[in-house]
């Protein structure tokens, strides 16, 4: 299979939808001329011109907003945030109008809108552009929260995100537009609400999602030589989330790791724990860890940040206190 | 110029209809038969009659939290509505929405909106659909006074100016954002002039009086099918009732709501019919009791109307 990077399957799919459904079109700041801050969108306005690759203003808010009303009107926009610290500025369309729009019109409506923004530490950028804001998100009944860590599945899954009738808020990470992997030519899809088990295991299982994955691949090859062979579920999709899969790997191993690299309290990982609480108690052999990143906002210094994040070294010594106790 | 006969009727007619809906359900929250709040149109008839009078069947309105008028006059179904608002199964939203979300998009009613300026993102986005789309059909987006305060309306403005979009924003000017007065909560009291910023045409029109509004209301929309994008309205109105159930309108004297009270807008309007020889008294008092009547059978429907059974609670709100 070939390999491209998870930037160009991200332009791949917006370029197949944008080829199969002319009334797929995309807005934000900076996505035409510019190509995107991150390049997602590189070439697409002088493939598409103005009339399908918007250049907008600095107006998270509005760029929501009318997002919103273009999918209630028969378009199927898709909305760039160029970085997930902005979605304070437009949380109001997102949680008052996107995501309940349907429900209050008592179904009357649809909105096939997908939010595309990107999150994450790594680049030293500070307190405002280096957050992960996933767990408010999946907070909020009416939207679904999509976050691939591999360009297979960043490709799969945004062109699903498109095509479906539900408002989808599509979480990249900054720090794997350059990661490359294997994406067949062609067309494929990933259904949204399936998690996928990234590497098969027996005695623990790591529940993770996003850049995290590859800090749990790395853990899960050192822990291997200790004789600790880990499980990993790579959720892809956080709203809905795909609990099933997460509980049948815990039938197996009866101990649960989750790595999240967002902030630990109220973060993605409490709402993890919560439901096997409910859900898998039986299963379980001991208590839930959380790998988490730290309460704090998110340091410049680049040997502060690397601290205010799960690493391999966390991952392991979770995984060696869930067997050893 | 005197006017058709049946187009009087008919304006007269939506603006009763709000009128009566709006006393209806003031009634019924006094008697506690309606849960909840409302915030009453009543007052303010002459505005969303005459601008939506002037629209065609498919082309697109959003509301505000004050929306029963703009809901009834955008061939609104009574009964769903009445129903709607007392959160009934029968409700144009199956009871899910209630006042503050009165909508009826099969209609071109995007909704109305429990958020103050919460529409504007909506109707500017359905301008660009309409744009991109090349259907011909326009938006016309309702807000108050307050909205015209808030960041999204300014974010708004911008792109349907920078984009060129068919949307004519109708600003209800009913002098207070709740309790506080325009004057206290808007560094420019002409609020037209917040148009001039983003390079669209405004024009002020006496709310009060459905001709008035209907000719500037018919100018922008021609304006915005043609192409010429986006234009701002004013409409001076005043709202009747206090800003919801609770509010003992002490910001306001009783003096000023008198003098609004004897501009109202459905006396203006019949009171010239008559004068012009359109419409006979007789022909006003038939339409004054068609309304009653069809009032009465709405608020029936309603109260005999079932609640949504549990299951719904959990439907609609994934395709």
């Amino acid at each position: 299979m070939r390999e491209i990077t998870y930037r160009q399957a991200l332009n791949e799919a917006l370029i197949e939808e944008m080829e199969r459904d002319p009334d797929v079109f995309l807005l934000g700041e900076d996505i035409a001329v510019y190509g995107g801050a991150y390049g997602v969108t590189a070439d697409l306005w002088k493939k598409y011109g103005d009339e399908r690759v918007l250049d907008t203003p600095i107006s998270e808010n509005a760029i929501v907003g009318v997002g919103l009303g273009a999918a209630l009107t028969g378009m199927r926009p898709v909305a760039e945030i160029m970085y997930i610290d902005f979605i304070g500025l437009c949380l109001e369309q997102l949680n008052n109008q996107v995501a309940k729009i349907r429900y209050m019109f008592g179904g009357k409506c649809t909105v096939p809108l997908t939010i595309r923004t990107e999150g994450g530490a790594g680049r030293t950028l500070g307190a405002h552009h280096s957050q992960s804001l996933e767990s408010w998100l999946i907070h909020i009944p009416g939207i679904k929260v999509v976050m691939p860590a591999t360009p297979y599945d960043a490709k799969g899954l945004l062109k699903s995100s498109i095509r479906e009738n539900n408002p989808v808020v599509f979480i990249e990470h900054k720090m794997l537009y350059n990661a490359k992997g294997g994406v067949p030519e062609g067309e494929y899809t990933i259904p949204i609400g399936a998690a996928e088990i990234k590497r098969e295991g027996s005695d623990v299982t790591l529940i993770t999602y996003s850049k995290m994955l590859f800090a749990c691949m790395e853990a899960a090859n050192i822990l291997e030589k200790e004789g600790i062979s880990a499980e990993i579920v790579d959720l892809r999709t956080l709203l809905p989330m795909d609990m099933d899969t997460v509980i049948k790997s815990l039938e197996k191993t009866g101990r649960a790791a989750i790595v999240e690299e967002d902030c630990k309290t109220g973060g993605t990982g409490a709402e993890i724990t919560a439901q096997i609480m409910e859900k898998a108690f039986d299963w379980l052999d001991g208590p839930v860890i959380r790998v988490a990143g730290e309460d704090v906002p998110m340091p410049k210094s680049p040997v502060l940040e690397k601290m205010a994040v799960p690493d391999v070294n966390k991952i392991c010594a979770a995984a060696r206190k869930l067997i050893k106790g | 110029m005197i006017m058709d006969k049946e187009l009087a009727k008919k304006l007269l007619r939506q603006m009763m209809e709000i009128r009566q809906f709006e006393d209806m359900i003031m009634e019924l929250l006094a008697k506690n038969i309606a849960e909840g709040g409302s915030h009453l149109y009543a007052g303010m008839e002459a505005v969303a009659a005459g601008v939506i009078s002037m629209l065609k069947h498919d082309d697109y309105i959003t509301s505000t939290h004050r929306g029963h008028g703009h809901a009834v006059a955008k061939d609104g179904d009574l009964k769903a509505l009445m129903a709607e608002i007392l959160g009934k199964k029968t409700g144009v939203c199956k009871g899910k929405g209630g006042s503050l979300h009165l909508a009826d998009v099969s209609k071109g009613n995007l909704g109305a909106n429990g958020i103050v300026a919460g529409s504007l993102g909506i109707a500017t986005g359905a301008g660009l659909s309409m744009k991109l789309k090349k259907t011909g059909q326009i938006v016309v987006c309702f807000f108050g006074d307050g909205a015209s305060n808030n960041g999204i309306f300014f974010e708004c403005l911008n792109m349907a100016s920078l984009w060129k979009l068919p949307v004519v924003y109708v600003c209800e000017n009913n002098l207070y954002g709740m309790s506080v007065s325009v004057k206290r909560a808007s560094a420019v009291e002409d609020l037209s002039k917040k148009a001039l910023a983003f390079d669209i045409p405004s024009e002020t029109v006496d709310g009060q009086d459905v001709l008035a509004v209907r000719e500037a209301a018919g100018k922008w929309i021609e304006q915005a099918r043609s192409g010429k994008g986006p234009s701002f309205i004013v409409a001076n109105t005043y709202r009747y009732y206090g800003h919801s159930r609770s509010d003992t309108r002490a910001y306001r004297t009783r003096e000023e709501e008198k003098f609004w009270r004897e501009r109202d807008p459905i006396k203006i309007f019949s009171g010239r019919m008559e004068e012009q020889g359109v419409l006979t008294a007789e022909e006003i008092k038939e339409v004054e009791e068609f309304v009653a009547k069809e009032m009465e059978e709405a608020v029936d429907y309603a109260m005999k109307s079932p609640y949504p059974e549990p299951e719904e609670l959990y439907t609609d709100l994934y395709v």
